[in-house]
C-alpha cells in the first residue's frame, strides 16, 4: 500500500513524478524532525500531508524550500535530481510555496508584491505592466481575481492567500505547496480555493497540501500521506480510505496509559462560561460562542487539533486575553475586559494557571527557581518580609519543601529554571500552582516534551488535586492524556465545542473525527 | 529688520546649514529603510570631517580629502554592518558605539598628526570646496527679486551642496522606480517576503548601509571642507541626530526629509544671524537662539508631529524562521 500511485488521476500514468523525495532525514539537536521520508507525487495530482502538530510536515516543506538543509536524502523534480540550497534554487526548480504565514510586503500593492525578486531588469516599469497582463491572464484561467494595485495591508486573509497563489504562479510554478491554507480562510473562501486547486490541477499542475483537516484531504486530493513523528507513516489513495483510518494512523494507536483513577465524585458547580466569544488581533474569530461547566472534584478534558481555540480558552480564563460572555467562578461573575482582568485578580479568585507554553508563559528561564516558584503569588503575606522587602529566606526555604515534595530533581532552589529538563521545568510551574489548591486549576498541555517517567508523576498529581476537591480544566492535544485524565471529554474545533463525551464511552478514532470537524451524531 | 536682502542672506545661509543635515537624513533613509537603525549617522560624519580634512591639509586636494572622508565613513559603515546584519547585534549599540569611537578617535589621531590641540591646519585654496557661478548668475543679477535670488540664493554654493539637493529626487526615483528600491522597501519592511522571493537580504541590507556610508562621508567632508575651514573637535555638533529627528519628521520619504531638513536649516540660519534678538525689549539669550534646532528635535522625537510609522522590520536582525 505504501509508495501507491493513483493512476486514475495522475494524467501521465507513466511519466516520472513531478516530485520524489528519497530517505529525507533532518534532525534538531537530538529531535529528529523528519526520519527517512520517501514521496512521490505524480504530475497533475492533488497530494495531501496530514499529521499531527509537530509530526514533521513543517520541516519537510521547509527543506523543499531550502530554508533548511537535509542531512541525508534526495529530492528529484520531474525525475532529475536537484539540490535546494536557498529559496532561489527551489524557485528555478518550479517549486512555489504558500506559507501559512503570508511572506508578503504588507505597504506593497499586489503587482510590487508579484514582481519582487522576478523584475528582470533594473527598472520597475516593465516588470509592473508585464505582470499587470500576467495577472489578468492568471484572473480570467484560474478565478484568482485581485485588484493589482490594491495595497496588501488593505485586503482580508483569502485575498492575501490568492495573492501568495499568483506570486507562485507568476514564477511558473510546477509544483505548489499549500501549507494549511484554510486555517485562516472562512468556508466559503475555502471552498473558492478549493475551486482554484481544481483549475489548477486540471492545468497540469501538481499540488501538495498539507493540513490536519481530514475533510478537506477526503474532498479535494487523489493521493494522500500521513506522518507521526517525523516518518511518513503511509501513504494512500484517498478513494481507497477513509476518514477513520486516517484519524487512527495519524494519531497512532497505542496501549494506553492506565492511571490509578478512582470515580469522580463531583460536587457543587465551580466554573461556568457562557457563550465565550474571543476575536484576535488579525479580526478572525478564535472562540465561537463556548458554553461549558466543570464541578468540584472532575476534570473537564479538552480535546482538539492545536489551534482550534483551546490556547484561547485558557488564556481567557487566566486573565491574559479579553472577551466577551459569561465566566462565573462559584457563582460570582468575572470580569472578563478592562483593569481587573489579569493573572493577579484571577488567583484572587481561586484559579490557578499551568500555560500551554512553560517556558514562555509559565516560567522566567533565567531566574532561579525559587524565584520562578513563587511568581504571581509573591503579593502573598506570607512572602514579605515587613511593607517594603521581601522575605527571601522563607521564599526560598518554601521553594525547597515544594521542590522535595514534586520529586524537582536536581532539588536545587538556586538553579535557573532554564537548566531544569522539560519535564522538571513542568513540575516547577505545577508545584507553584497545585501547592496553593485553586478552586480551578486551569492546566494546557501538561507534559508536552516531559519524559514518560515525569507524565505519570504529573498525571497523578492532577488527580490528587481533583480529588482532594479542585475543579480541573485540562487542554491538550494528546488524546491518550485527555482519555486517561478526564471524566468529561469536548472537543474543540474551529472555535466551537464538537461535543462532550464520557471516556468509557468513546474512543480515538470518534475523538480524533471530532477533532478533525467532522460530525458523528451519536446520542 | 527683514528686508528682502536680509531674507536672502538668512535663505542663503539656510541652504549651506541644511545640505549636511539632508545628506545625512537621505543617508539615514537609505539605512532605515532597509531595516537597518543607524543612530552612528553622526560618527560616520565626525569621521569623515576628521579624514577629509587631515587629507586635504596634507595633499591640498579637496577631492583626495572628499575620497578619504567617504572612505573613512565606509569603514564605519563597514562595521555597523557586520555588527548589526551578519553578526545580528543590537542596532542602537553599534550606533552609540561608532559615535563614541569616532568622538574619540578624531581627537587623538589629529593631535597626533597635526598638534594643533586635535584640530587639523585651516584649509587653504585646493583644499576647499569653491563656490561655483552659475551660468548667467552676474548678467540677470540686476532683474528685480529673481535677480538676486538666482544670484545669491541659487548660485555660489559648493558642489556638494548642489549633489545633496539633487539627491532628493535621485532618491526618490531609486527608491520607488527601481528594482534596488523595491527590494530595499521590501526587506526593511518584510525580510521574511523577499528572501522567499530569492533575494539575498544580507546582500540588500549591506547595500543600503553602503550607501548611507557614502552619503554621511559626503556630508561630513563638506563639513571641514566647504561649510569650515578645516576640522575642530566634535564639529557635527549633533547633526547627525538632527538628521535622525529630521528623517522621522520625514516620515521616512525623501521629498519630506527635504523639507524638513531646510526648517532645521533655517532655524540654525536664524540662530546664527540674529544671536541678539530682542523681543519686546527683553534681549533673547543667545544660547536659547542656538538651541533652537535642538528644542525642535526633541520636541519632534517626542513624538509631537503625529504619529510616524518607522519601516516595520526596523532594527530587528533577520533570523531565518521554520
Amino acid at each position: 500500500m505504501a509508495g501507491a500511485e493513483a493512476p486514475a488521476a495522475g494524467r501521465h500514468p507513466d511519466a516520472a513524478p513531478a516530485i520524489e523525495l528519497r530517505g529525507i532525514s533532518k534532525a534538531f539537536g537530538t529531535v529528529q524532525a523528519n526520519r527517512d521520508i520517501s514521496l512521490r507525487v505524480m504530475p497533475g495530482t492533488i497530494h495531501g500531508i496530514v499529521g499531527e502538530n509537530g509530526a514533521g510536515k513543517s520541516t519537510l516543506m521547509s527543506i523543499l524550500y531550502g530554508f533548511y538543509k537535509a542531512d541525508a536524502g534526495e529530492i528529484l523534480v520531474g525525475g532529475r535530481r536537484v539540490t535546494i540550497p536557498d529559496s532561489q534554487a527551489a524557485i528555478r526548480a518550479g517549486i512555489g510555496m504558500v506559507f501559512q504565514h503570508f511572506k508578503l510586503v504588507e505597504p506593497f500593492t499586489v503587482l510590487e508584491n508579484v514582481i519582487l525578486g522576478v523584475e528582470e531588469g533594473r527598472l520597475l516599469k516593465p516588470a509592473l505592466a508585464r505582470a499587470r497582463d500576467t495577472l489578468q491572464r492568471l484572473a480570467r484561467d484560474y478565478e484568482l481575481n485581485v485588484d493589482p494595485d490594491a495595497r496588501i495591508e488593505d485586503l482580508g486573509v483569502g485575498m492575501r492567500q490568492r495573492v501568495e497563489l499568483l506570486k507562485a504562479l507568476y514564477r511558473q510554478a510546477d509544483i505548489l505547496i499549500l501549507d494549511e491554507p484554510t486555517g485562516v480562510l472562512t468556508p466559503t473562501e475555502a471552498d473558492h480555493l478549493f475551486r482554484i486547486l481544481k483549475n489548477l490541477k486540471s492545468e497540469g499542475k501538481t499540488i501538495i497540501l498539507i493540513t490536519h483537516k481530514l475533510r478537506e484531504i477526503m474532498a479535494i486530493t487523489d493521493t494522500v500521506s500521513v506522518m507521526r513523528r517525523g516518518e511518513m507513516t503511509a501513504t494512500l489513495e484517498t478513494a481507497r480510505t477513509s476518514p477513520e483510518q486516517l484519524a487512527e494512523l495519524m494519531v497512532g494507536r497505542k496501549v494506553l496509559l492506565r492511571l490509578d483513577k478512582k470515580p469522580a465524585t463531583p460536587d457543587q458547580t465551580i466554573l461556568e462560561i457562557e457563550n465565550l466569544r474571543v476575536t484576535d488581533d488579525d479580526g478572525v474569530e478564535r472562540l465561537k460562542g463556548v458554553s461549558l461547566s466543570v464541578r468540584a472534584g472532575e476534570i473537564l478534558g479538552i480535546a482538539g487539533v492545536a489551534g482550534n481555540g483551546q490556547s484561547q480558552l485558557l488564556e481567557v480564563l487566566g486573565g491574559i486575553t479579553p472577551a466577551t460572555g459569561n465566566v462565573r467562578v462559584k457563582g460570582a461573575e468575572i470580569d472578563l475586559t478592562g483593569r481587573h482582568s489579569d493573572g493577579r485578580s484571577r488567583r484572587a479568585r481561586g484559579i490557578a494557571h499551568v500555560p500551554e507554553d512553560r517556558q514562555r508563559e509559565g516560567l522566567i528561564m533565567d531566574f532561579f527557581a525559587w524565584e520562578n516558584l513563587v511568581f504571581g503569588y509573591h503579593h502573598d503575606p506570607a512572602c514579605q518580609r515587613n511593607r517594603a522587602l521581601m522575605d527571601n529566606a522563607a521564599i526560598r526555604a518554601r521553594a525547597a519543601e515544594q521542590m522535595a515534595r514534586f520529586d524537582v530533581r536536581p532539588p536545587d532552589p538556586d538553579l535557573a529554571a532554564r537548566n531544569f529538563s522539560g519535564g522538571n521545568q513542568q513540575k516547577i510551574v505545577l508545584a507553584r500552582e497545585i501547592e496553593r489548591n485553586p478552586d480551578l486549576l486551569l492546566v494546557g498541555q501538561p507534559t508536552r516534551g516531559v519524559d514518560i517517567g515525569a507524565i505519570e508523576f504529573i498525571h497523578q498529581r492532577i488527580l490528587d488535586l481533583r480529588d482532594a476537591g479542585s475543579a480541573v480544566l485540562l487542554v491538550s492535544v494528546e488524546l491518550e492524556e485527555i482519555l486517561s485524565l478526564s471524566d468529561r471529554i469536548a472537543v474543540m474545533f474551529d472555535g466551537r465545542l464538537m461535543g462532550e463525551r464520557r471516556p468509557d464511552q468513546t474512543d480515538e478514532t470518534e475523538l480524533g473525527l471530532m477533532m478533525t470537524g467532522m460530525r458523528t451524531e451519536v446520542a | 529688520m527683514m528686508d528682502f536682502a536680509t531674507i536672502l542672506q538668512v535663505l542663503d545661509s539656510t541652504v549651506r546649514l541644511a545640505a549636511p543635515l539632508l545628506l545625512a537624513c537621505l543617508a539615514g533613509l537609505f539605512s532605515e529603510r532597509a531595516g537597518i537603525f543607524d543612530i552612528g549617522l553622526e560618527g560616520k560624519m565626525l569621521m569623515a570631517a576628521f579624514f577629509s580634512a587631515a587629507t586635504a591639509a596634507v595633499t591640498g586636494s579637496v577631492w583626495l580629502g572628499l575620497a578619504a572622508g567617504i572612505a573613512a565613513s565606509m569603514v564605519l559603515a563597514g562595521v555597523h554592518g557586520l555588527a548589526s546584519i551578519t553578526f545580528r547585534g543590537n542596532q542602537l549599540i553599534s550606533g552609540v558605539a561608532i559615535n563614541f569611537l569616532a568622538a574619540g578617535l578624531t581627537v587623538v589621531i589629529a593631535q597626533d598628526w597635526f598638534a594643533q590641540g586635535g584640530r587639523t591646519p585651516s584649509l587653504l585654496g585646493g583644499a576647499r570646496f569653491e563656490a561655483i557661478t552659475l551660468p548667467l548668475a552676474d548678467t540677470v543679477r540686476p532683474v528685480p527679486i529673481l535677480g538676486p535670488i538666482y544670484h545669491d540664493l541659487i548660485s555660489g554654493h559648493t558642489i556638494p551642496v548642489y549633489f545633496a539637493f539633487s539627491m532628493v529626487p535621485l532618491t526618490w526615483w531609486l527608491l520607488y522606480r527601481t528594482r534596488f528600491g523595491l527590494r530595499l522597501r521590501a526587506v526593511g519592511e518584510s525580510p521574511e517576503a523577499l528572501d522567499t522571493a530569492g533575494v539575498s537580504v544580507v546582500a540588500t541590507r549591506y547595500a543600503a548601509v553602503a550607501i548611507c556610508g557614502v552619503l554621511c562621508g559626503i556630508a561630513g567632508a563638506y563639513l571641514a571642507t566647504a561649510l569650515q575651514a578645516g576640522f575642530t573637535k566634535d564639529m557635527t555638533a549633533g547633526r547627525g541626530y538632527i538628521a535622525l529627528a529630521a528623517l522621522i519628521f520625514a516620515k521616512w520619504r525623501s521629498w519630506h526629509a527635504l523639507w524638513a531638513t531646510l526648517l532645521f536649516g533655517l532655524l540654525q540660519a536664524i540662530a546664527l544671524r540674529y544671536q541678539n534678538l530682542q523681543i519686546g525689549g527683553v534681549p533673547l539669550p543667545v544660547q536659547l537662539m542656538d538651541a533652537l534646532p535642538y528644542i525642535l528635535t526633541v520636541v519632534i522625537l517626542a513624538g509631537f508631529v503625529g504619529r510616524a510609522i518607522p519601516p516595520r522590520a526596523g532594527g530587528e536582525p533577520y533570523v531565518k524562521e521554520r
